[in-house]
């Protein structure tokens, strides 16, 4: 008895629900059909200009087998259907499957939305004297376009429209609000820290891959040979590469101040030319200018592999006292990395690339991971100004681990009290990349 | 010194600032703005090119002419550096075959026969490379080491069909697949250590582009006169 019911617990929610949903499609069958109510077309806002918004209320009649057929036409020409709705998987087209956030967009659940991007318009045919074929245009910025909406079921139609409107390009784009907010957040607190750094020394934890720098230049002096720095696989536009080439300035610094030998192949031109400049400038800072010379960097090639083949030879020849391994690394990482350690070199690798982390903690003696490749130019020069920025990103760094225990927390609470994932939505949407 | 200094300056930190908003406004004047600098970069990098060729020039000759050690290979990349301008340029710059005949021009043959086998060498040559770093790496030598070579174990057991076979043999039913255990691995432990490592990077480029944009780091302008 008690196994039945059991079985009839779960049987009649069950039933409950089809019956509803059969219920809702059988009444939406069933009601006649009539033109859409509460039909919008507005400027996408957030956006260049190139969308517009087709707004409508959900109707009693919504159902499988009810279509919605969207008309678009340019101007005074005539309309070409560009879309036709209808349900398909989860989608139902509502204004709250738009993937905003709440303070960009009001996500609605009575009301459909379709964005319209482009439409079918009409041109010469040039295989075809005097013909015309259909091709799909993109919407222009301050063009009037009309819309018509139809809805069909069956041999049954009604329609509303036609509506016109204009896209226009906006100023600001809103969904990126938050983004906005926590740049300028993070840059005024790393610039407090600056101004703070100025008026007094602050602490900095004990990096050792930095500490070997000195070791390893010194290494180099007293067994005679070259010091081999790369800036990464990059160009000059990545801060990884930037990164790199600030730390190579107080390396060179230091490979002045000892009168060693230092060789910086590249991979980038505009690298070579911002590094030659970096590197005279230490050069001048440690009074050595007479020791500079335009032969330490050189361009050895862009392609990936004879670039580490190239440098893997010369590693061979000349057996490096000390090898940096600075910027950005795909699979050349391990190549060269592993070439350097068997020729008894000194070997700090500082990365930002995740995925080469491994290669140069197993093949190198010291790894600067991530973040630590941003920090080493101020650990190496010691610059309050520079340390200031450190202190910066710590901070920043304590504000996101709060947020990440907050959200933990309050995503455990919700889900332990049964809130409705809207309301945790209305959280999450602030630490969410919308991507546009 | 004007010249050199503040007006760098300057357009480093007008430009920074601008490209900092530009993200924020999506109209079509500031994509184009956005358009228009990168195309300059393009402009700039092909230009740079010819710095490169230089320094190649430059420093290859140098090596022949004082005898360095190794100075043949100079001599091997001034041949090989004269040989593919010169097929590129009798190809006109083509390297695929003739749609008609199927003839690979010189080019395409220099391309194919040589760039593409001698590429694939050396990114065989990784594999080896790869178990010689394992051999030292998974040497069981502390507690770190240990954990490394238990996810790396997981990890090369669950990712082939026989150590999902061996795993299902040993252990008793119920107990998750290894390669299921893998993913786990891969996806929780790996993915959280990796999220941290990227925040820190992310934060790490907003102060060096602040650093950049502000003139607090110059380095780049170079010294002297």
């Amino acid at each position: 008895m008690v196994p039945r019911l059991r079985l009839a617990w779960l049987v009649v929610p069950v039933l409950g629900v089809c019956g509803q949903a059969l219920a809702q499609e059988g009444e939406g069958a069933t009601v006649p059909l009539s033109a859409p109510t509460g039909v919008e077309l507005i400027d996408r806002p957030n956006d260049d200009g190139k969308a517009l918004m087709l707004l409508w209320d959900v109707m009693p009649y919504d159902a499988e087998g009810v279509v919605y057929r969207v008309e678009v036409a340019a101007g005074e020409a005539p309309f070409r259907e560009t879309a036709s709705l209808a349900w398909q998987g989860g989608s139902r087209f509502l204004s709250s499957e738009q993937k905003w956030p709440f303070w960009a967009w009001r996500k609605d659940d009575r009301r459909h939305l379709h964005v319209l991007t482009s439409f079918q318009a009409e041109e010469p045919d040039a295989a075809q004297a005097g013909g015309s074929r259909l091709v799909e245009k993109s919407l222009e910025p301050l063009t009037r376009y009309r819309v018509r909406l139809t809805v069909l079921r069956g041999e049954d139609s009604a329609w509303a429209g036609p509506l016109d409107a204009v896209p226009v390009g906006n100023l600001f784009n809103r969904v990126k609000l938050h983004n906005l907010i926590y740049t300028l957040l993070f840059s005024g607190i790393i610039l407090v820290y600056i101004a703070r750094a100025r008026r007094r020394e602050l602490f900095l934890r004990r990096i050792p891959g930095l500490d070997a720098v000195e070791e390893a230049i010194g290494r180099g002096t007293e067994m005679g040979r070259p010091i081999y720095f790369l800036t990464g696989r990059y160009d000059i536009g990545e801060p990884s590469t930037m990164a790199a080439i600030t730390i190579l300035g107080e390396v060179a610094k230091k490979v002045a101040l000892y009168d060693t030998r230092l060789k910086v192949p590249h991979t980038y031109p505009m690298v070579m030319a911002v590094s030659q400049e970096v590197v005279k400038e230490a050069y001048i800072e440690a009074g050595r200018p007479d020791a500079f010379s335009e032969e330490i960097n050189f361009f050895v090639t862009d392609d990936q592999f004879s670039y580490a083949a190239a440098v893997e030879g010369m590693m061979v020849r000349e057996r490096p006292a000390a090898c940096f391994y600075m910027g950005y690394y795909f699979a050349e990482s391990l190549l060269m990395a592993e070439t350097g350690a068997e020729t008894g070199a000194i070997q700090v690798a500082g990365t930002d690339a995740d995925h080469q982390l491994p290669f140069f903690v197993t093949a190198c003696d010291y790894t600067l991971i991530g973040e630590e490749l941003y920090a080493a130019s101020a650990y190496l020069s010691r610059k309050p100004v520079l340390v200031g920025t450190l202190r910066g990103q710590d901070a920043a760094k304590a504000i996101l681990m709060a947020a990440i225990l907050a959200g933990t927390a309050l995503a455990t609470l919700g889900a332990a009290a049964g809130w409705s994932p809207a309301t945790l939505g209305y959280v999450l949407d602030a630490f969410r990349d919308f991507g546009g | 010194m004007f010249l050199q200094r503040q007006v760098p300056l300057a357009i480093c930190f007008v430009v920074g600032v601008v490209f900092v908003f530009q993200d924020f406004v999506p109209h079509h004047d500031s994509e184009q703005l956005l358009t228009v600098f990168t195309d300059w970069g393009i402009i700039i990098t092909g230009f740079a090119s010819l710095l490169g060729v230089g320094s190649l020039i430059q420093v290859h000759w140098l090596h022949i002419k004082r005898q360095n050690a190794g100075w043949g290979y100079s001599v091997v990349t001034y041949v090989a550096m004269v040989g593919t301008l010169a097929a590129g340029i009798a190809s006109g710059g083509k390297a695929a075959p003739d749609a008609q005949t199927g003839v690979m021009p010189a080019f395409g043959w220099v391309y194919n026969y040589t760039m593409v086998p001698l590429q694939g060498t050396m990114f065989a040559i990784l594999a080896f490379f790869v178990a010689s770093v394992a051999f030292r790496s998974f040497r069981a030598r502390s507690v770190d080491s240990v954990l490394l070579l238990v996810a790396a174990v997981i990890l090369l057991v669950g990712n082939v069909p026989l150590g999902e076979a061996a795993w299902r043999w040993v252990m008793p039913e119920g107990v998750p697949g290894i390669a299921d255990v893998g993913d786990w691995v891969m996806n929780t432990l790996n993915l959280a250590v990796r999220r941290a490592i990227l925040i820190g990077v992310a934060l790490g480029i907003v102060a060096t582009s602040l650093k950049f944009i502000l003139g607090i780091e110059r380095g780049y302008l170079g010294g002297g006169d």
